[in-house]
């Protein structure tokens, strides 16, 4: 029975030591500040396995049985801690009791394990021998879990898969054991029982991984997940802390309501306000309708065409109350038509049918972080928005930070005024953006406004001329074009904002 | 030490069980292989295989046309597109194939449109009059600027990002391969192009290009055709470029144009691969190519557009004679299983060397050998990644026998194509071409969708389970091969010679097999042709 005890201890240690670094990395992933994670989960962990050894003391009946007990529980707590974590993140008022309760229950049954072990062997080995091999074996399968957890099954597993995995493997080991010393075991029925139905719950759940962790959306935003939705073309989802809302589309930040007015008035009425009387827009991009929030406070647009790609989008935004209200109900105003097409395809279409021409173009994509995206900052896209825009008109592009993207910034700028338009670049303070950038573009010079609507709630006349300076370290540089062939803006982009920690 | 405390072996049992058991898990997460549908098209092998045997079906009728046209490939479109614009209609193309386009034939599926073979052209050399007027007729060349470059419709110019490299487990930006080299491969690779840049911008004695496209404008200074007479990579050891990185790098090269490896490729074809891109364009760099969604297929729909309804498919001309007043061409149609005979005042031999020798025994094949080649169409239900460079239209893996993959949806404007086709090349040069041949055409169809998918697979796991479609095409003799004194030998210099009233038209005669080559090759045919005739009209 020892060779088979001592394999045991082998397991039991992987298992116990995967289970921490499972609780240490799921807590890194969902409340950040990995140092203190794992600190602390460390700390509580090997308390916990304290608590549980001295506890060991109150056995005192049939040890194999009770073993197998433990060893039954420590893989159902252990083996389901990563899938529970998960799913309870976004339901518990505090997740940091839950968080330690799970590792210290872990701990402590964990912490039971060992000194029961050596009980159970200390009449089959001389106790140097039996303290030696023991405890090697504990430390072997300790480096053999710390090797593992890395390298294959957070990348090939994740973490909630390498929990379901290790409780398996837990509980198959008390099995193990059981069929070994059956003789021994009173109630062998229920103890095989217990063992099976449990093998069967971590199987399931093992095969279910997948289902889990896309119910439980956590990863990496400030504030808890209020809706999620996977659309043929990005991932939305909406945050929320407190009274801030925040959209995020694979990731990215798109805006948060406590300060996107800033950013879309300061978007929209510079080149809106300019126009003597702007009856037809165009919106590409901006599937919020935070855009045309704006743009419908001018009472001379009689249409507002919005060109999204993603109806995932649109519809969210127009249905959602709480984003209804924040849009102020834009998508159901009957001057508003949404089209749900690929920009540039629908773009050539419409140069080609030579249909009605546009005054002002709003274009609101996002930033040019990939080849996809960038297309539609390439400078063959701007030669197609001239042939859409009519006499007079004139067109502006959320362009990115400046400050943080500045050759970015200026590429874009530089492109826009290769395909032959007059540019006029501003930026403003958008303070979850930080000094954001846009690029007006008239085919002759830029007037700025005189007047603009009621009711703005950051920009003035006054503000408005500041908005055009740009201070020494937000210049302007010479770029290369963004061009279709070359995409040198996707280039500039990646370098400038993997450079930059603060944002 | 005891005997009774476990050995290492136990103790390296016990991890091996559990990595076992572990493996065991991982492997539960993937599904058995599906099969995967797909079939083996291609070269008519099995009709064209009886040119050697014979044995066709006896002559029972007799048909007239002006000029008959053997041979839809490029070369035969480009002749016969010729003859039309000059409003000379009294012509027939006979081609073997369902379709015509020879090597630059397409396909399409509700994905994509995908080429078959041949995929793009670089931009036209100052020497490439014939495609650059090609060119602007077909609104490829959409203007010149201030400076005289011509400027190309920026749709059809290869989209960002062109090129990328699989090595070391990561994508790299373009092909020559500089992750993780060392200092020394750096700078032979440095100095090789140096060389190469140098053999682009030299000309000989007659003010030529020392290497131009078509091959025929080149320099014909000694010194540069002696380069004809060794192998590139002996060329390469002589001057000192050795470092192993370098040679797979220029064995790409050479099996990706030629499907010659470089060892068995001439050096004047090796460099000329690297120094005779010349062409430069207003709006896009000296790399750029030119190239659509089903590849060349493009330009063969347009060669094709005006004179469609006088191609005639599955027709395999199998013997010429010529007679005083023109040819007899017997021809057998493949799909009723009879033969025929065509009289015309004068035929256009589109077809390679080693056709041409069989159907017109005056012509002579040697010193033409040909590679076979074995092309995958792959449909994915997405579009690959992969660490590092994102997905490129030219998607190569350092250091295999395969020479990678051309996305087809690459010049989409739209966002985010989810469904894609990939067409992966295999230039079938590991083996002699007879016995590669052989090889190839014994293997089934699930036997090529492993070699190609164990690849694909291997580089993007994340594919698994989305390859729905793997159909794969066999060209028996897909290229010319220019081995050593093979471009400036006698073989070449004698085929090149026409005697009335057959005129020889393909890429093989230009010693390699690009399109241009191809075009002007046909052009040519047609003006001579009728040239032929006006003179057998006056006379």
């Amino acid at each position: 029975m020892a060779p088979l005890l001592l394999a045991s201890v082998f397991v039991i240690a992987t298992c116990g030591l995967v289970y921490e670094l499972i609780a240490g990395t799921l807590a890194s992933y969902l409340l950040g500040d990995s140092v203190t994670q794992f600190s602390t989960i460390i700390g509580c962990y090997l308390f916990a396995m304290g608590v549980g050894s001295w506890a060991s003391r109150y056995v005192t009946r049939n040890l194999i049985a009770f073993f197998v007990r433990v060893e039954i529980l420590v893989g159902l707590v252990g083996g389901a801690s990563a899938a529970v974590l998960f799913l309870m993140f976004e339901h518990v008022g505090s997740f940091r009791v839950l968080l330690y309760a799970v590792v210290g229950l872990v701990g402590m049954l964990v912490g039971v394990e060992i000194p029961i072990l050596l009980r159970i062997l200390k009449d089959e080995l001389e106790f140097k021998d039996l303290v030696s091999r023991v405890f090697t074996f504990d430390y072997i399968g300790a480096l053999f879990a710390s090797i593992l957890f890395p390298l294959v099954l957070v990348p090939y597993l994740g973490l909630v898969r390498s929990s379901f995995l290790f409780g398996t493997l837990n509980v198959l080991v008390a099995g193990w054991v059981l069929i070994m010393v059956r003789r021994h075991v009173p109630a062998l029925r229920l103890h095989m029982g217990a063992v099976l139905a449990s093998l069967a719950l971590l199987i399931g759940g093992f095969i279910g991984a997948e289902r889990i962790t896309a119910l439980a959306e956590t990863s990496s935003y400030a504030g808890t997940v209020i809706f999620a939705e996977s659309s043929p073309y990005q991932r939305i989802v909406l945050t929320r802390r407190n009274e801030d809302l925040r959209l995020h589309l694979n990731g990215n930040l798109q805006f948060s309501s406590l300060d996107e007015y800033r950013y879309h008035e300061a978007l929209v009425h510079p080149l809106l306000a300019s126009l003597a009387a702007p009856r037809r827009v165009l919106v590409i991009g901006g599937g919020d309708g935070l855009a045309i929030r704006e743009i419908l406070k001018y009472p001379a647009v009689e249409s507002i065409t919005l060109v999204d790609l993603d109806p995932a989008m649109t519809r969210l935004f127009s249905t959602n109350p709480m984003l209804v209200s924040l849009n102020g109900g834009a998508f159901a105003s009957p001057r508003v038509t949404v089209v749900n097409a690929d920009a540039f395809l629908w773009l050539r279409d419409r140069t080609e049918r030579q249909a009605p021409r546009f005054d002002a173009i709003v274009i609101d994509l996002p930033d040019p972080s990939n080849f996809s995206i960038g297309k539609l900052y390439s400078l063959s896209f701007y030669r197609l928005l001239d042939s859409i825009l009519a006499e007079g008109g004139g067109f502006v592009v959320q362009s990115t930070s400046p400050l943080v993207a500045r050759k970015s910034f200026w590429c874009v700028n530089n492109t826009i005024g290769a395909a032959g338009f007059v540019t006029s670049p501003y930026h403003a303070y958008v303070p979850s953006f930080g000094d954001w950038g846009y690029v007006l573009a008239t085919r002759g010079s830029y007037r700025p406004p005189v007047e603009y609507p009621e009711g703005l709630r950051f920009l003035t006349i006054a503000g408005t001329a500041e908005m055009f300076r740009f201070p020494p370290d937000m210049a302007r540089v010479e770029t290369g074009i963004q061009r279709l062939d070359d995409q040198v803006l996707i280039h500039y982009f990646d370098d400038e904002w993997s450079s930059y920690l603060v944002y | 030490m005891a005997r009774k405390p476990p050995t290492r072996r136990q103790v390296m049992a016990v991890g091996a069980a559990g990595g076992a058991l572990l493996a065991a898990g991982a492997l539960t997460l993937e599904r058995a292989p599906d099969v995967v549908p797909g079939r083996i098209l291609g070269a008519d092998a099995a009709h064209g295989h009886r040119l050697r045997g014979g044995g066709f079906p006896p002559v029972t009728a007799e048909r007239t046309t002006g000029v008959a046209i053997i041979g839809g490939g490029i070369a035969g479109l480009a002749a016969a597109r010729h003859l039309t614009q000059r409003g000379f209609t009294d012509f027939t193309l006979f081609e073997l194939e369902s379709e015509a386009g020879g090597n630059a034939v397409s396909g399409r599926n509700d994905v994509s449109a995908y080429p078959w073979g041949a995929h793009y052209v670089p931009l036209a050399t100052e020497e490439s009059t014939e495609v650059r007027r090609l060119f602007e007729e077909l609104g490829i060349i959409t203007g010149y600027d201030a400076a005289g470059l011509p400027i190309y419709d920026e749709f059809m110019i290869s989209a960002a990002p062109q090129e990328r490299l699989f090595l070391h487990g990561r994508w790299q930006d373009g092909l020559v391969p500089l992750l993780g080299g060392s200092g020394a491969e750096r700078a032979e690779f440095a100095r090789f192009h140096e060389r190469m840049e140098d053999f682009g911008a030299r000309r000989g004695a007659d003010g030529r290009r020392a290497f131009a496209i078509p091959v025929d404008a080149s320099s014909a200074d000694a010194h540069f055709r002696a380069l004809d007479r060794e192998t590139m990579k002996d060329w390469m050891n002589r001057e000192g470029f050795t470092a192993d990185r370098l040679h797979r790098h220029v064995d790409y090269c050479c099996r990706d144009d030629y499907g010659t490896s470089h060892e068995a490729t001439s050096a004047w074809a090796g460099i000329h691969y690297f120094a005779a891109r010349s062409g430069r364009a207003a709006n896009a760099g000296p790399d750029a190519v030119v190239t659509w969604p089903e590849g060349n297929g493009w330009l063969v729909q347009r060669l094709a557009r005006d004179c469609e309804t006088r191609i005639e498919t599955g027709m395999l001309a199998f013997r010429i004679e010529e007679g005083p007043r023109g040819v007899a061409i017997d021809i057998l149609d493949t799909i009723k299983g009879t033969s025929f005979r065509v009289r015309a005042r004068a035929a256009v031999l589109a077809v390679p060397r080693f056709i041409a020798s069989r159907l017109l025994p005056r012509l002579d094949a040697d010193g033409f050998t040909y590679a076979p080649w074995a092309v995958a169409n792959i449909t994915l239900g997405r579009v690959p990644e992969g660490r590092g460079q994102a997905l490129a239209w030219d998607n190569v893996v350092f250091g295999s026998r395969l020479l990678g993959y051309v996305v087809a949806t690459h010049q989409d404007l739209r966002m985010i194509a989810g469904r894609t086709v990939l067409t992966y090349y295999w230039p079938l040069s590991h083996l002699p071409p007879a016995e590669a041949r052989q090889e190839a055409l014994s293997r089934d169809i699930a036997g090529w969708q492993a070699i190609f998918l164990e690849e694909l697979l291997r580089i993007h796991p994340e594919l698994e389970g989305t390859v729905e479609r793997v159909d794969v095409r066999v060209f028996g003799h897909a290229m010319i091969r220019p081995v050593p004194g093979f471009i400036w030998g006698e073989a070449r210099r004698r085929a090149l010679l026409s005697r009335p009233p057959v005129f020889a038209a393909h890429s093989d005669l230009g010693g390699m097999s690009i399109f241009e080559e191809a075009y002007v090759s046909g052009l040519g045919a047609a003006r001579k042709a009728l040239d032929y005739l006006a003179g057998m009209r006056e006379g």
